[in-house]
């Protein structure tokens, strides 16, 4: 069960739902204190401290050198006239709800045609999943600024065809659909969850609907697909989140910049220049919390439309 | 895995103990596993019951079909097999430029070098301040250091949610649940802060100690869903025999959690080695830079103009990655399965 099912089991079953234990585990408190000990200390100093922490901060102009100075809602306010700010929210929005529909599809896509049983589905199960595990790496994003630039590889290949082509990752209008592709590209991951999601699902229903005269496409629309909705429910889940804290792509094919003109200036980019090139502390702190709010406000908006779509068999 | 493999793969299981399943534990392991009734059943992942591979799949062979199930099959491992060259095209290609004059490499798509120059290699090997095995060390180190402490820290505390009841159980349960999904930027700049104060920045220090202290609640829970399969009956034996839950812990669960340990491991080795931001903000001095910093100073100084060997340094940095894919495979594709499944 997933950390998202998990939770929801624990909201569902309320704070009085009862786990009887047999008499020799009771009390166990002192056992518990030890082996949860360095968990306690890191949530205490390296987690809920630094959110605490931060929350002071973003009330406060602090560069570091000198100790905070309280200025209540200032930041704040900047951030509803930052430009750049309104802007890099603007970028990582496109990119999250373009590029992570996009690779579910695909992850989705690949997965119904990878699971029959499929001779050599181990070897393309890695082919498909090696991606995901690098993509996320500066080596990765070196080889897209290449492959996207005006030499690149892309402009070679087309030029085979006799066509034109040009600095993707330097021109405005192309540079964040380079980025995107590459989130694309790291669909394996999701994949392997919907792998996993169709093995769970009871032949039997398959071999009941075959003898009742349904077809592949009635079987697919009324079992496999809602029978996967919770698991396209988490996937989405996890890739929103994911794509919104997305940085180091950003980071190397723009060189730091989050250029051409600011189109690869995601939110988390600019959050690291306010922060740790301009040394704006408080802000990046503010900042940051704006970030914790959409993150968790896109999660219940999922979670509510999730009533909607997502079939719970339970 | 083929569905052969996995009929197989689950019959040894039936075999076995279950106990010895691999990660995650087989059906069995779960209706031993004694759990409070419809509650928080891991899924037998990646692999699935047991299936006769003849069996048909969904829509497979079920209804007939207009084509012949050769041509099919011809078709469909003809589309995955473009599919995958289109993947892994990037890749290759890299590999194969890595081995071409930085000139060639703006000309020339082909795949296959005409030749194997390795200047590229020893020129981006000594292209920066130290030579490239320095930043391989510090990343080696930093990497090291985190997977020992996830493996101590979070199977400590997967035991504790998995076994001890505790007050305030289920409150921290959900905490350390709600903690997996919290966004990194939040406490990033206090992080620093703190790290400055106590003069950790420019040593490996921010970068292992969280993970001594179980930040990396992930691998809690991946581990405390691999403990809730294995037999309660086994804890209480040793419980009767006089064990104490340091004992149990040790020589009960620790061995039993292998596949568990190892998965955790090897999410550990690649995120750490690929993990740019955290590095990029703690290390500033370069005798401290990691791969993704030192490539990341190497790209930005030389820019377009040695692509040859910033080509081959890349390829240098995916090599553990790679590596550590194609033994830990097993592993990896369980690990992100049992997660996700519901």
């Amino acid at each position: 069960m997933s950390a998202l099912g998990e939770l929801a089991t624990l909201r569902r079953k309320g704070p009085k739902g009862k786990v009887t234990m047999a008499p020799s585990e009771r009390g166990d408190n002192k056992a518990a204190i030890f082996f949860l000990a360095p968990w306690f200390v890191g949530l205490g100093l390296i987690t809920i401290g630094p959110m605490v922490a931060s929350l002071f901060l973003s009330f406060t102009d602090y560069s570091l050198l000198q100790p905070p100075n309280w200025i209540a809602l200032e930041n704040y306010e900047r951030m509803i006239s930052d430009v750049r700010l309104h802007n890099s929210l603007r970028v990582t929005f496109t990119y999250v709800f373009v590029s992570v529909p996009l690779q579910l599809a695909a992850a989705l896509a690949l997965a119904l045609f990878l699971d029959r049983g499929l001779r050599g589905l181990a070897l393309y199960r890695s082919v498909f999943y090696l991606p995901s595990l690098l993509g996320g790496s500066v080596a990765i994003a070196i080889l897209w600024r290449q492959i996207f630039g005006t030499n690149g590889l892309i402009n070679q290949v087309l030029a085979f065809f006799g066509i034109q082509g040009q600095g993707w990752v330097s021109h405005p209008d192309y540079a964040l659909g380079t980025l995107m592709i590459l989130n694309v590209w790291t669909f394996g991951a999701p994949m392997i969850i919907f792998l996993a999601g169709l093995r769970q699902i009871p032949e039997m229903y398959y071999e009941a609907a075959s003898i009742d005269g349904a077809g592949r496409i009635r079987q697919f629309m009324n079992i496999t697909i809602p029978l996967l909705t919770p698991i396209i429910f988490f996937n989405l889940v996890l890739q929103v989140i994911g794509a919104f804290q997305a940085f180091t792509q950003a980071f190397v094919v723009s060189g730091g910049t989050g250029g051409p003109a600011d189109s690869t200036m995601f939110y988390t980019l600019y959050l690291y220049q306010r922060g740790f090139t301009a040394l704006d502390m408080g802000y990046a702190s503010a900042m940051a919390w704006l970030l914790v709010v959409i993150v968790a406000g896109l999660t219940a908006v999922n979670f509510l439309l999730s009533k909607y779509w997502v079939f719970y068999n339970d | 895995m083929t569905d052969r493999d996995a009929a197989g793969t689950a019959s040894s299981r039936d075999r076995s103990t279950s106990v010895n399943a691999a990660l995650p534990p087989g059906p069995q392991a779960q209706a031993a596993a004694n759990q409070p009734a419809g509650a928080l059943t891991v899924a037998p992942v990646g692999d699935g019951p047991p299936r006769d591979d003849r069996t048909a799949r969904p829509g497979g062979r079920v209804t007939p079909s207009a084509w012949p199930s050769r041509t099919r099959s011809v078709l469909k491992h003809g589309a995955l097999l473009v599919a995958g060259f289109v993947m892994l095209y990037p890749l290759l290609w890299m590999l194969s430029s890595s081995f071409k004059p930085t000139a060639l490499i703006f000309r020339d798509p082909a795949l296959i070098p005409t030749e194997i120059d390795l200047t590229n290699y020893t020129l981006g090997w000594d292209a920066l301040l130290h030579p490239f095995s320095h930043y391989l060390m510090n990343s080696f180190i930093i990497v090291a250091g985190a997977v020992l402490g996830n493996l101590v820290s979070c199977s400590l505390a997967a035991y504790a949610f998995a076994r001890l009841n505790f007050k305030g159980r289920r409150v921290w349960f959900a905490i350390m649940l709600m903690s997996i999904m919290l966004p990194i930027h939040v406490i990033i700049v206090p992080q620093y802060i703190l790290f400055s104060q106590l003069g950790w920045i420019n040593t490996y220090l921010p970068l292992v100690v969280p993970k001594l202290l179980a930040t990396d609640a992930f691998f809690i829970f991946l581990m405390v869903q691999f403990f809730r399969g294995i037999p309660k009956e086994l804890d209480e034996a040793a419980r009767i025999d006089g064990a104490g839950h340091a004992r149990i812990f040790f020589r009960i669960m620790m061995p039993l959690a292998t596949p568990a340990l190892a998965t955790t491991a090897i999410f550990t080795f690649i995120w750490t080695w690929n993990d740019f931001f955290s590095q990029l903000i703690f290390l500033t001095n370069p005798n401290m830079y990691t791969v993704p910093v030192a490539l990341r100073t190497f790209v930005d100084s030389t820019g377009e103009s040695s692509w040859g060997p910033l080509f081959a340094m890349s390829i240098v940095s995916l090599i553990p990655v790679f590596l550590v894919f194609l033994f830990g495979q097993k592993y990896l594709v369980k690990g992100i399965a049992t997660t996700g499944i519901k």
